[in-house]
């Protein structure tokens, strides 16, 4: 279990350092020559190069080890698309429900301010830093069937969520949304706050304000949270497989059926992550235009 | 200083019963204290002037309701406002940086009040062009603002405010975001349109110029109190602090008058043309003064004093210089009598002021 897991985190550790790294190349003004470039000291040199290998080897030997020859044939079947499928529609799904929540969570902590506002900040980053099985844990203790919230559900509305593929939805939007909510509060607080002021003295309620001055203003920052959120949910292991089981076509999403297929089908798991390592490069490579764009 | 010692002050209901603003803005905040009455009559102009820190904009910002009161009252033609939050005031901002809605075109920026009024699309849009129109934008409706120039800018601003009719309009240094040669320009303008605005129009600003030009009245405001109220030319001619003195560009002294000598506390003392008696102003400008390298000795000039000139700068095609000494002061001269006199940082002068060319005044 710990292999995939920490799979998906270095995957989302690059996936948020990437697009930063753009950034201050894009505001530094791209020059090439750098006073540092003189001359760089071996201590600092050699660790650096060990450290790009030990990010690159990795990827590289997928490609490497890829059954290029079988490969239509692996990602044709019916297994993969079922996965694929499901990843795609849960991580969407997730997303969407990350930002009607997530959005106005982020505006509250940018722009309200009430006793113990610290204290709720930190919590909404906990799950940015819980390991994902601990999430799928609580998760069980809250909305499992037996649960303090999943009893009512359960017996007022006959609404079961582990073990269904709304339960994955769940999961992914648990750990995602965190991702999505400092996103956007951080672009909230960059944006300066007076023109909200504006459109007060303008007869604009706060909620009016909010939705025609303020979210257009932030929709930059709030589109890049979403494509965060969506590649951590995409990627999500832990909590999934905790909450939502491993059940093919209901709950057995990519990064699953990848654990999965690596006990019985190396090839399949190879074929299978080189779909999802298509769709990180994808996101990457969208979140740049976006950040050039935006700049 | 009361309110009712002006002419334009004759047309504010004392009682504040009926039209117009009569508000006393007190806000604290830490150690600073903002404690200003102000009472503007329908189609009058009041600019608040003060130096950088004075309290001017949160004056401002309290009669928008954007800072709260935290003492005082605010009523606009006879309607208390102290607890309306903004949004429910008839009050129109034009914000120094202007605050133009960066995603919205000059035409949806003024018809943004309208439509949060309750017009349809079409109204608002319709309202907004007639707006635009009024005050020579219509060419620039579609435009976005970052394609403006900081004229039009300035009076798309303008349009927006007044495309909600305010009853109250706010203009935070209006002028103070524009280049020297678009300020004349629209300085004239916007003396144009706020001529026309039949509501109040209160106005802050750190430039006296602005002030002069666009205000029916000035109210000084230094350290969050009002310490001086009036019209321009009476402000100008009168002026009761240094701050608003060198303004205006005077000297100017408090002293105990006896006859035609003003004593200065330490012991110097002006020789002035009126006879009074009493604490008094004496004002003069720095084109009165004349500067000698020896003390002179011809009787034409009845106010002598011994100077250390203390900095020396430009000011228009003269030299203004600074000068220590018994008595402070500055003093305007040309570039070539600055050269002869051989003036530097430093250097003793004698300056020179003539009875007649002081000015005193009653305090």
């Amino acid at each position: 279990m710990t292999f995939p897991g920490d799979g998906s985190d270095a995957a989302t550790g690059t996936l948020r350092r990437g697009p930063r790294r753009r950034r201050n190349r894009a505001g530094g003004g791209g020059g090439t020559a750098r006073p540092g470039g003189r001359g760089v000291p071996l201590p600092l040199l050699v660790p650096a190069l060990i450290g790009l290998a030990f990010l690159i080897v990795p990827l590289a030997a997928l490609l490497v080890r890829a059954p290029w020859r079988s490969l239509p044939e692996l990602l044709t079947s019916a297994e993969v698309w079922q996965a694929l499928r499901l990843s795609l529609v849960c991580a969407t799904a997730a997303t969407a429900v990350s930002l009607v929540i997530g959005v106005p969570l982020a505006w509250l902590l940018a722009r309200v301010e009430f006793p113990g506002r610290g204290l709720v900040r930190a919590l909404v980053t906990l799950p940015l830093v819980l390991p994902p099985v601990v999430g799928g844990v609580a998760l069980l203790m809250a909305l499992g069937r037996n649960g303090i919230v999943g009893t009512w559900l359960d017996s007022w509305f006959g609404v079961t969520l582990p073990f269904t593929t709304a339960g994955v939805v769940v999961a992914e939007a648990f750990v995602a949304m965190p991702f999505l909510v400092i996103s956007v509060e951080g672009t909230l607080r960059a944006a300066d706050p007076r023109y909200e002021e504006a459109a007060a003295t303008l007869g604009a309620s706060r909620f009016t304000a909010f939705r025609r001055v303020t979210l257009p203003l932030i929709a930059p920052g709030v589109a890049a949270g979403a494509v965060l959120a969506w590649a951590r949910a995409l990627g999500e292991f832990g909590a999934t497989i905790t909450f939502a089981g491993n059940f093919p076509d209901r709950t057995q999403t990519m990064p699953l059926a990848v654990y999965l297929a690596l006990q019985s089908d190396p090839e399949a798991a190879i074929a299978l992550s080189l779909v999802l390592l298509a769709v990180s490069v994808a996101v990457l490579a969208g979140l740049r235009d976006r950040w050039m764009t935006a700049r | 200083m009361t309110a009712g010692a002006h002419d334009a002050d004759a047309r504010t209901p004392e009682n504040g019963s009926a039209e117009g603003l009569d508000a006393r803005l007190v806000v604290e905040r830490g150690s600073f204290r903002l404690d200003v009455a102000l009472s503007v009559a329908p189609g009058e102009v009041v600019a608040l002037l003060g130096p950088n820190g004075a309290g001017k904009t949160t004056a401002l910002r309290a009669l928008a309701g954007l800072t709260p009161l935290t003492g005082g009252r605010l009523r606009l033609d006879g309607t208390a406002l102290e607890r309306t939050p903004p949004e429910s005031r008839p009050v129109g901002v034009v914000f120094q940086d202007y605050l133009l809605f960066p995603h919205l075109t000059a035409l949806d920026n003024v018809a943004f009040g309208p439509r949060c009024q309750g017009a349809t699309r079409a109204e608002g849009r319709a309202r907004a062009a007639e707006w635009l129109g009024r005050l020579g934008l219509a060419e620039h409706a579609g435009a976005k603002p970052r394609r403006l120039s900081g004229g039009q800018a300035q009076r798309v601003a303008l349009a927006r405010a007044l495309a909600t009719r305010p009853r109250l309009l706010l203009l935070d240094e209006p002028l103070a975001a524009l280049d020297a040669r678009t300020r004349l320009e629209v300085r004239a303008q916007l003396r144009r349109h706020l001529a026309e605005f039949e509501a109040v129009a209160v106005l802050v600003t750190h430039d006296p110029l602005d002030a002069m030009v666009l205000a029916d009245r000035l109210v000084v405001v230094e350290d969050g109190r009002v310490v001086q109220e009036g019209t321009p030319s009476d402000i100008a001619r009168h002026p009761r602090t240094d701050y608003i003195a060198q303004l205006v560009g005077l000297n100017l002294y408090r002293g105990e008058a006896r006859g035609h000598t003003v004593r200065l506390g330490a012991g110097a003392g002006i020789t002035t043309a009126e006879d009074l008696s009493g604490p008094v102003f004496v004002a003069f400008p720095p084109s009165a003064v004349t500067l000698h390298r020896d003390r002179p000795t011809g009787a034409s000039a009845r106010n002598l004093w011994r100077c250390e000139v203390a900095g020396l700068e430009t000011h228009g095609d003269q030299i203004r210089a600074d000068l220590g000494g018994e008595l402070p002061l500055v003093a305007d001269l040309t570039a070539v009598a600055a050269a002869e006199l051989d003036l530097h940082p430093g250097a003793t002068v004698w300056a020179a002021v003539k009875a007649t060319q002081t000015h005193a005044y009653p305090v």
